[in-house]
């Protein structure tokens, strides 16, 4: 099955840009470390998922470009088309002349309706071009104006078109010592409105990636490229093939359904979090080994303790202790409980590898049993050069604390009404703000009291 | 993309204008080597077929044949107007973008905004809407004028009216020279005061000048060259103040220092609209983050680095210079000191070889030494374009809506006040023909009321931080 991406925004369309290109270079570039049928395998389970193959031509990413000013849309062809490994489809973008203005209202409530008609088209013609469609993967920022409130829009289109189709949103948290001003107003108007449409929200925190550009890839002059690559990275690490099925024979083939089926299993639980294991510059991997039992034990301490990343991880947090009476007074501060968690592996001897450690109950709420809360694909192909890596996609408490911190500074904004006049100039009024702030409310009391 | 119209009114806005003329069109040489009409162009120029004689039809793409400016340019004056038509600009202009008359306007704001306004309003509108259909998507009007004169502050302020009625869906930043305190117009504060009230209600946003830090930064410049500390090592078309690699002789008028500080804030602003960069900032997005409520929109501004040292090694130490520079008294373009009044928003428009992490690194860096409002404590926008000015690697533009504009306010208010209140020169406004006293009053009411909100904003300034409380879900 095959997944459409629409690229919203100069964000989305940049992190779509870097995704494509590490992809393709996973398959054509690296070897595997398995099997030539396996790679081969691989290589076929992976083009269907992103891309449409012409005869002899390059292959052609599964992609609607969407952007409300041209000068990104434009780069991205031209390096795509450059690169002569993969590009993108000529007619697959819309662009108008001035972009949103950072305005969530000017995306939502001006470009959407009068570009809805336009935009859909394009998705339809890419859903056409699939055998069978997978569902949509939506790459966009919450701090501007079109990624945010266009996207906003368009998931909701998606949704009234496509109501059986999985839609995973891929997000773009922004730095909290901020890119825009009003970006806290924007992320909550985002994702009070995207958790009412969307199938499950995958989020990137920019202040994350950034410490991992700085500390694991020892990047000196971080610029927003690098920090794409590694996003890509990461979601590569998802979305690339693997073998779901316990001894299964074929690669999934429904990628966006398998991971909505073990992940999202109550809809007010929608926030997902990425994490991977190892992360360094590509060239340590020659001078590094790695044994399964050492990542397998960082990545669960990471989730525990929320650990950004494979550093500075705090090994002081455990889990609470079985037998204890009441599950909400005797949890340990610090402690992250999940809902549910998804780990893949990727490389040599996945076969053998001990996940015992992540079904231990005491990491679960107490309404799912661990059999149906964790899950684990495995691929012995490995993944862009790593002999051996892991990823954990996280159903749990990690954005609780960034969620919380952006309501919070949304609402001290609100309460003195600052900026509120240019957002009710495009017809989001108060109300709607309100509205908003309700439901995210909501989602972080569900979220607190796991 | 989107295009942009430049009006200059009066002989300030003329002169500046065609400092800013000159310098975009030394801007786009180097960076557009092959001579192609393209996107970053159209934004401020038209390209015209004049081979076949007189005024022809845009071309869209393909070569350059003949720039002409988006521009409008009034005066009711013809000498200001006349030189530039006869100096080596004189190609970039249409001669049907110019408004000019023969008396001037006697430095008399009711005679540029009454009497002019009346009698040309048609004709500018005509002009404007002109300019206008040339356009494919127009998203901004660039007013440029000094606020102490008669033309520029009178008809300048009619102009921004107007446009406001013709255009509204369109954005209007005007740069505005304010008078300092020993301007030898003697009516200037009433000048400056009746145009603030325009201001306050029409614009957009505003973008305040004064001439004394102008001057400072000239000198400071002429100071450094001649001190020997640099020696001859200064590039010389790196410098803030120069008109060097322009369509200009090397002999310099006395304000064109001064000018082309103005005029490298305005490319400085409309960069990132017209070039690519990592993190884009067009127009639209000014006004949306740096104007929280309407009537606040007044953006201090201030531009770094200076002049480019022929070295081209630029070890980081020095870039963080830059940051540190944008926010120190003295490069500020007007009479204030942001550092230690408070910042409403603020945003960083970088440009050159700077990535993300070193704004960032910056941005924490000198956060604790701001004050900023309780509600927008990380009240940052920031943009990122890869084309640096001439002669640089990289440069920053900061703009803050900050509270430091106050003072400059209040010192308006008392000189207009100190002559008021003896009803000295009233007269010369009050017998022209739509003019009442009732127009002073509510002027200085407009300018009182602005200060006043200010005021309130400072008093929280140093206050307990009270966040309000959150809403309570029923569990």
């Amino acid at each position: 099955m095959s997944i459409v991406t629409v690229q919203l925004g100069q964000c989305g369309n940049q992190i779509g840009h870097e995704l494509f290109s590490a992809v393709c270079r996973d398959v054509h570039g690296t070897h595997g470390l398995c099997s030539k049928k396996e790679n081969e395998s691989y290589h076929d389970a992976c083009k269907e998922r992103f891309f449409c193959q012409e005869e002899s031509e390059v292959p052609v990413a599964r992609a609607v470009l969407v952007d409300m000013e041209p000068k990104v849309i434009s780069q991205t062809l031209s390096v795509a088309a450059r690169s002569g490994s993969w590009k993108y489809d000529d007619r697959s973008h819309f662009c108008q002349k001035q972009g949103s203005g950072n305005n969530w209202a000017n995306g939502y409530s001006v470009h959407g309706p009068r570009h809805k008609e336009a935009i859909m088209n394009l998705v339809q013609k890419e859903a056409e071009k699939c055998d069978r469609l997978g569902g949509f993967f939506t790459i966009m920022s919450m701090a501007g104006g079109t990624g945010s409130g266009l996207g906003a829009f368009v998931t909701q289109c998606l949704r009234d078109a496509f109501p059986t189709s999985f839609i995973l949103n891929h997000i773009i948290w922004p730095y909290g010592t901020g890119e825009v001003i009003v970006q806290n107003y924007n992320s909550v108007l985002t994702l009070s409105h995207l958790y009412q449409s969307s199938d499950a929200l995958l989020v990137h925190e920019n202040d994350v990636i950034h410490k991992i550009c700085a500390q694991l890839m020892n990047i000196k002059q971080i610029s927003f490229r690098d920090v794409n690559q590694v996003i890509a990275h990461q979601l590569g690490s998802v979305f690339q093939p693997t073998y779901t099925a316990e001894g299964g024979s074929d690669y999934s083939r429904n990628p966006l359904g398998d991971l909505m089926e073990t992940l999202v299993p109550h809809p007010e639980f929608k926030m997902l979090g990425l994490r991977n294991i190892p992360q360094m510059p590509e060239n340590f991997l020659a001078y590094s080994t790695f044994s399964w039992p050492g990542l397998i034990k960082h990545l669960r301490q990471m989730l525990i303790a929320n650990a950004k990343m494979e550093e500075g991880i705090d090994w002081q947090v455990r889990p609470p202790q079985p037998g204890s009476s009441s599950r909400s007074t005797t949890k340990p501060p610090r402690f992250n409980t999940s809902i549910a968690n998804l780990v893949i592996l990727r490389g040599k001897d996945t076969h053998s590898v001990d996940l015992g450690s992540f079904r231990d109950p005491s990491l679960y709420t107490s309404w799912l049993t661990p059999q149906d809360a964790f899950n684990a694909w495995r691929t012995p192909r490995a993944f862009n050069k790593y002999e051996k890596s892991a990823a954990l996609v996280s159903n749990s408490q990690f954005l609780l604390k960034p969620l919380d911190s952006v309501v919070g500074k949304a609402w001290n904004m609100f309460a003195s009404k600052a900026y509120v006049h240019q957002y009710t100039k495009f017809g989001i009024e108060e109300e709607d703000f309100l509205d908003s702030f309700t439901a995210l409310e909501q989602v972080i009391s569900s979220y607190t009291i796991l | 993309m989107t295009q942009s119209v430049v009006v200059q009114v009066g002989q300030c806005g003329n002169q500046v204008g065609c400092r800013f003329w000159d310098l975009a069109l030394r801007e786009h040489a180097a960076v557009n080597k092959k001579g192609i009409y393209d996107e970053a162009l159209s934004s401020f120029f038209r390209n015209v077929d004049t081979r076949s004689g007189g005024d022809g039809a845009d071309i869209y793409k393909g070569k350059i044949c003949s720039l002409k400016a988006r521009a409008l340019l009034i005066d009711m004056e013809e000498g200001v107007v006349n030189e530039i038509l006869q100096g080596p600009l004189r190609d970039v202009f249409d001669s049907k973008q110019l408004i000019t008359d023969v008396s001037g306007s006697g430095n008399n704001w009711a005679v540029g905004h009454k009497v002019y306004g009346c009698q040309y309003r048609e004709s500018i509108a005509e002009k404007l809407r002109k300019a206008a259909e040339h356009c494919d998507c127009l998203q901004c009007f660039f007013i440029i004028h000094s606020m102490g004169g008669g033309t520029g502050s009178g008809l300048g302020t009619f102009v921004l009216s107007l446009l406001e009625d013709e255009f509204p869906e369109v954005y209007r930043f005007v740069t505005s020279v304010y008078p300092s305190g020993e301007d030898d117009v003697i009516t200037s504060p009433y000048n400056s005061v009746l145009a603030m009230k325009e201001l306050n209600e029409h614009a957009d946003c505003v973008l305040p000048i004064e001439n004394e830090s102008l001057f400072d930064i000239v000198n400071k410049i002429h100071q450094m060259i001649n001190s020997g500390k640099l020696g001859s090592t200064v590039k010389p078309k790196s410098l803030v103040t120069s008109s060097a690699g322009g369509a200009k002789a090397v002999q310099e008028k006395p304000f064109d220092a001064m000018n082309n500080i103005i005029a490298n804030l305005l490319l400085n602003l409309t960069s990132s609209a017209r070039f690519e960069g990592s993190l884009n900032m067009d127009l639209n997005e000014i006004s949306m983050n740096l104007v929280p409520f309407p009537r606040l929109h007044y953006l201090v501004s201030s531009l770094t680095p200076l002049y480019t040292l022929a070295d081209v090694n630029v070890p980081p130490r020095r870039l963080d210079q830059m940051f540190s520079d944008a926010f120190s008294r003295d490069h500020q373009l007007i009479q204030a000191d942001p550092k230690h009044s408070l910042y409403l928003a603020c945003a960083l428009l970088v440009r050159g070889n700077v990535q993300v992490s070193d704004l960032r690194r910056n941005i924490e860096r000198l956060k604790p030494s701001l004050h900023f409002i309780s509600w927008n404590q990380e009240g940052w926008k920031t943009s990122l374009c890869s084309v640096p000015p001439v002669g640089h690697s990289h440069s920053l533009l900061a703009l803050a809506n900050n509270t430091c504009v106050k003072p400059t306010f209040m010192e308006l208010k008392d000189r207009f006040m100190k002559l008021y209140k003896k009803k000295a020169h009233l007269h010369h406004y009050l017998h022209i023909e739509g003019m009442e006293q009732s127009c002073f009053s509510e002027a200085i009411a407009s300018l009182s009321d602005l200060i006043e909100e200010y005021n309130e904003l400072d008093a929280t300034k140093d206050g307990p931080r009270i966040d309000p409380p959150r809403l309570k879900i029923a569990v």
